[in-house]
C-alpha cells in the first residue's frame, strides 16, 4: 500500500470500519512509515475537536408567543394521542 | 445531553410530563439553531428553523416511532426546514474536494517529509483557546455544502452512517466519502493554522 492509498482509507481505519485485512495491510504501513503515523494522529485530533466543537453562537431566548405556540402543539399532539384508537 | 437521556425525554414527553417539554425545547432549540446557524450563516434564519422544527416535531410527535431515534429524527425535520430557508449560504460556495488538494505538501521533490504541524501541542477541545475554536469554526463554515452537511451530522452531532444518510437522502458510500474528505479539509486548515505559529 502506498502512502497515497492509505490517505484515502484513513477515516475508515481510524473508526474501525475496514474489513480486518485492510487493517492489517495499513498497519503494515504505518509500522514502517513515520510521516503517515503523524498525519495519521493528525486526523485522530481533528475529528475529536470536531466532536468537541460548539459554536459560540446561541439563540436568543425563546419568545412567550412563540412557546405558546410549540406548548399549543405539543398539547394538541398529547390531546390526539389520548383519542381511542391513536395509541 | 446523551443519546439515551434524550431518549429517555422523549418518552417523558409522548407522556405528557410538562417538565420535559421544557427541557426538550432548551436542548433541542439551542441544538437545531447551532446546526443551521453552521448551514446557512444567517442568525434570523437560524431562530426560524428551530422554531419551524420544534413546532413540526410537536405536531408529528406521535409519528416518531422509536423514541431512540429521536435525535435523527429532529435533525431530519431540521434540514427540512433549512431546505425550505433556500436563502444562499454565507459560507463557502458549492464545489468538489479532491483528495490530491487534501494531501500534505511534502519538502522538496518525491519522497520528502511531510509538510506536518506539531499536534501534539494541541490541548483537548474542551480546553481551546479562542483562537483555535474560531479556526476550527471557520474551517468548519469555508467547507463546501456537501461536506459540511455532513461533518455536521456524523462529528458535530455524533449521528451514525445510516442515519447521516437517511437524513440527507444520499447513500451511504456517499456519506462516508464527504465525511473523509470534509476532515481532511479541517485538518488542512488547522495545520496551516499551527503551522503559522498562530498555536
Amino acid at each position: 500500500m502506498t502512502c497515497q492509498e492509505i490517505f484515502a482509507r484513513l477515516s475508515e481505519y481510524i473508526e474501525f470500519d475496514l474489513p480486518p485485512d485492510a487493517c492489517r495491510e495499513i498497519e503494515l504501513h504505518l509500522a514502517a512509515c513515520p510521516p503517515c503515523i503523524e498525519f495519521t494522529e493528525s486526523l485522530r485530533r481533528t475529528v475529536e475537536l470536531c466532536r468537541g466543537y460548539r459554536p459560540a453562537e446561541l439563540p436568543a431566548p425563546l419568545a412567550r408567543e412563540a412557546r405558546d405556540r410549540l406548548e399549543a402543539a405539543y398539547r394538541d399532539m398529547l390531546a390526539a394521542r389520548a383519542k381511542p384508537g391513536n395509541r | 445531553m446523551r443519546p439515551e437521556d434524550e431518549t429517555e425525554l422523549a418518552r417523558r414527553l409522548i407522556a405528557g410530563d410538562p417538565v420535559a417539554f421544557d427541557r426538550f425545547v432548551d436542548h433541542f432549540r439551542a441544538k437545531i439553531f447551532q446546526y443551521s446557524w453552521l448551514m446557512c450563516g444567517h442568525r434570523e434564519d437560524a431562530e426560524e428553523v428551530a422554531q419551524d422544527t420544534l413546532l413540526k416535531v410537536f405536531e408529528s410527535f406521535a409519528q416518531l416511532r422509536e423514541p431512540e431515534r429521536v435525535r435523527p429524527w429532529v435533525f431530519r425535520i431540521a434540514r427540512n426546514a433549512c431546505l425550505m430557508k433556500r436563502r444562499k449560504s454565507v459560507y463557502a460556495p458549492a464545489r468538489e474536494l479532491s483528495l490530491d488538494e487534501l494531501m500534505p505538501a511534502r519538502d522538496g521533490e518525491g519522497e520528502g517529509r511531510l509538510q506536518i504541524a506539531d499536534w501534539s501541542r494541541l490541548p483537548d477541545a474542551q480546553a481551546l483557546d479562542s483562537e483555535l475554536h474560531d479556526a476550527l469554526g471557520r474551517a468548519i463554515a469555508a467547507l463546501p455544502e456537501i461536506y459540511r452537511s455532513v461533518i455536521l451530522l456524523r462529528d458535530l452531532e455524533e449521528l451514525s452512517t445510516e442515519e447521516t444518510a437517511q437524513i440527507l437522502d444520499i447513500a451511504e458510500p456517499a456519506v462516508k466519502m464527504r465525511l473523509h474528505r470534509a476532515r481532511l479539509a479541517v485538518r488542512q486548515t488547522l495545520d496551516e493554522h499551527l503551522r503559522s505559529g498562530r498555536q
